[in-house]
């Protein structure tokens, strides 16, 4: 089952009256339960194909179809929707909201999908067990390392049984071992749940667990290979 | 909703210092503006009630042809007999009192001195007469057989260096026109805390005024009090008769009305200024929110929030501002205004007398009405600054917002 096609989506951004072409004619479909990578050096199109999948952005002239739904026409509030529903994301830099605690930045998304409080707690406290954060449950994100946080952005990622996770460079700010260990925890929900994780990086620690890498060069995908996926 | 105004809570004291600040504009606006408003409800109040209470009465009754700015004791202006009226006026139920005056000119000389001056005959015994009563700042007050007393205002015996017992020269215009001179005994002094007034009255019985200028068995006027003011309209048209003019305490305050009625409006104006400039300082602290939270709006817009979300968690901030603020200031505005209303602001004889009479000393008033709506209109005007900012926020394309600074 596809949870994301693209066809021949292009994005070309306006600076003034300089245009720059951030992809160019991309096709790409994303199976359910997938572990993908989108690799290529900077200015690649990487980030930009991963906010079309994640209806963060428009595509200039393209389709993009999440979960069968045609998103191309849908306006800013039907996107946020789309993406409360659907979608998870963890980005590079450690995105918590940071008066919130690590509990409330995880039940931020279940509040915004109108959860009761019971819901929430089992839900929240389901997750932060999932990546290893009971003894932080009331910690706010300064209170936490780097890791730390990832984890949590992580758990805020799956809050609404998602179909896609979407990632963004999640270990260029970690260490190996926090790296490896955010890897590890998003591999091992991968085959718990089945949710599709797509990330956008270039860090062989990221690769090595993908299980189809993708990869792009100046706005055109140049190879698309599945792998084993070490895990 | 009550998780809008945790998050709310929470942001504010990211910069406590910037909130408190901001917090305490409002604050000290709301407190100014409620002391505003209580100096000119005590100002107002105060003008109303002097007014009324030494001036013209809640209800006058005239003969048609008397104009109050001659002061004539010519029989033809003055009503005859008027005891006869002032019994079948007290009968009415919203009568409090009615007593006859008659009001002339004259001059009050001392030595070298003269001074020009309204003479008013009274009866002693009305309760018309309090103020100038409970005003004896010494001797003693009039009675209806004194042939020789005079009652002068604070001001005047000062400025003339008379003392109760001491003699004055009072002429006055009589009747058929001429001009009459007698000497009388200051039998007392009193204040109304009203310079401008005291100044410029003088006081003998009834019956000496009348013998005095010629007026006879005849009075400027009825001087009606009633229980409620409000009542004027329904008592005046319950006495008009044939030859009179009834004059309510609106008709013949005009200007008082006007100006009363226009307090409102330039409350409302002065709010609006100061409050505008209050607004800014909130627009100011929430658009300096919305640039350091960019990335923020942006991850929040990521997860799902929607546009209309974003708008309530800044007026939730917002409302939070103004709550605080406008608490904090209303206690100082009605600390204020307690204080003040206790001891009063001394402004002194202000130069002003005719229509509008105002005392020494203004004790500001706060209506719980006019602290009710001032909060109220800074609460608004507060929330509806914040929606500039807000919508700003909800506005920002997630994509752009993420790679904002945090």
């Amino acid at each position: 089952m596809e949870v994301a096609k693209l066809t021949d989506v292009t994005r070309v951004y306006k600076i003034g009256e300089v245009e720059t072409r951030a992809l160019n004619g991309v096709s790409i479909t994303i199976g359910s339960g997938e572990f993908t990578s989108l690799v290529g050096p900077s200015g690649s199109g990487k980030t930009t194909l991963l906010q079309l999948i994640g209806c963060l952005d428009q595509p200039t002239s393209g389709r993009v179809v999440i979960n069968g739904k045609e998103t191309t026409n849908l306006n800013r509030n039907q996107r946020a929707d789309l993406r409360k529903g659907t979608i998870g994301f963890v980005f590079q830099f450690f995105a918590l909201i940071p008066t919130l605690t690590a509990y409330e930045n995880v039940e931020m998304p279940l509040l915004l999908n109108g959860k009761n409080p019971a819901e929430r707690k089992h839900r929240v406290m389901e997750l932060l067990e999932a990546v290893d954060l009971m003894d932080r449950v009331h910690h706010r994100p300064d209170q936490l390392s780097g890791g730390q946080q990832q984890r949590v952005a992580v758990a805020r990622a799956l809050a609404t049984n998602p179909t896609m996770i979407l990632a963004d460079e999640p270990t260029a700010n970690l260490d190996t071992t926090n790296g490896e260990q955010i890897m590890d925890i998003m591999k091992k929900l991968n085959h718990e749940t089945g949710v599709t994780f797509v990330f956008a990086t270039h860090d062989p620690r990221v690769i090595k667990h993908a299980n189809r890498v993708v990869t792009l060069q100046d706005g055109l995908i140049t190879n698309d290979s599945n792998t084993n996926g070490k895990s | 909703m009550l998780n809008y105004f945790k998050i709310a809570y929470r942001n504010l004291g990211r910069h406590r210092r910037r909130s408190i600040l901001s917090g305490l504009a409002l604050a000290m606006g709301t407190a100014l503006l409620m002391f505003i408003a209580a100096f000119f409800q005590g100002e107002m109040r105060s003008s109303m009630e002097t007014t009324l209470r030494l001036n013209t009465g809640h209800i006058q009754v005239q003969d048609a042809d008397y104009d109050p700015d001659k002061l004539s004791v010519a029989w033809e202006y003055l009503i005859e007999n008027p005891q006869q009226a002032v019994v079948q006026i007290e009968a009415l139920e919203q009568v409090q009192t009615a007593t006859p005056r008659l009001m002339a000119s004259g001059i009050v000389s001392v030595l070298d001195e003269s001074i020009g001056v309204q003479i008013m005959g009274i009866v002693p015994d009305s309760e018309a007469n309090d103020p100038y009563r409970d005003g004896l700042v010494s001797g003693e007050f009039l009675t209806a057989d004194d042939r020789e007393g005079i009652l002068i205002g604070y001001p005047l015996a000062e400025s003339l260096g008379l003392e109760v017992g001491d003699q004055l020269t009072l002429l006055v215009n009589t009747s058929d026109g001429d001009v009459d001179e007698q000497n009388f005994r200051v039998r007392g002094v009193f204040s109304t805390g009203t310079s401008a007034y005291d100044k410029g009255i003088v006081f003998l019985p009834l019956a000496k005024a009348q013998a005095f200028s010629g007026a006879e068995n005849h009075a400027s006027m009825i001087f009606i009090l009633l229980h409620d003011r409000e009542q004027a309209d329904a008592v005046a048209d319950a006495i008009q008769g044939e030859g009179y003019q009834v004059k309510t305490w609106s008709e013949m305050n005009e200007l008082l009305v006007l100006v009363n009625d226009f307090s409102n409006a330039y409350l409302m104006i002065i709010n609006l200024i100061v409050l505008g400039v209050t607004a800014t300082v909130i627009i100011n602290t929430l658009l300096m929110s919305v640039f350091e939270r960019t990335r923020e709006i942006g991850i929040l817009t990521a997860i799902g929030m929607k546009g209309r979300q974003i708008i309530a968690l800044f007026l939730a901030e917002a409302s939070l501002l103004a709550l605080g603020g406008i608490a904090f200031g209303s206690l100082m505005g009605w600390a204020l205004s307690a204080y003040f209303g206790k001891v009063g602001i001394y402004f002194g004889d202000l130069g002003i007398s005719g229509d509008m009479l105002l005392q020494d000393r203004i004790y500001p008033y706060l209506t719980f009405d006019s602290a009710v709506n001032l909060m109220i209109t800074a609460f608004i005007i507060t929330v509806l600054a914040s929606i500039y900012p807000a919508r700003m926020a909800s506005r920002m394309e997630p994509v752009e917002a993420l790679h904002g600074s945090n």
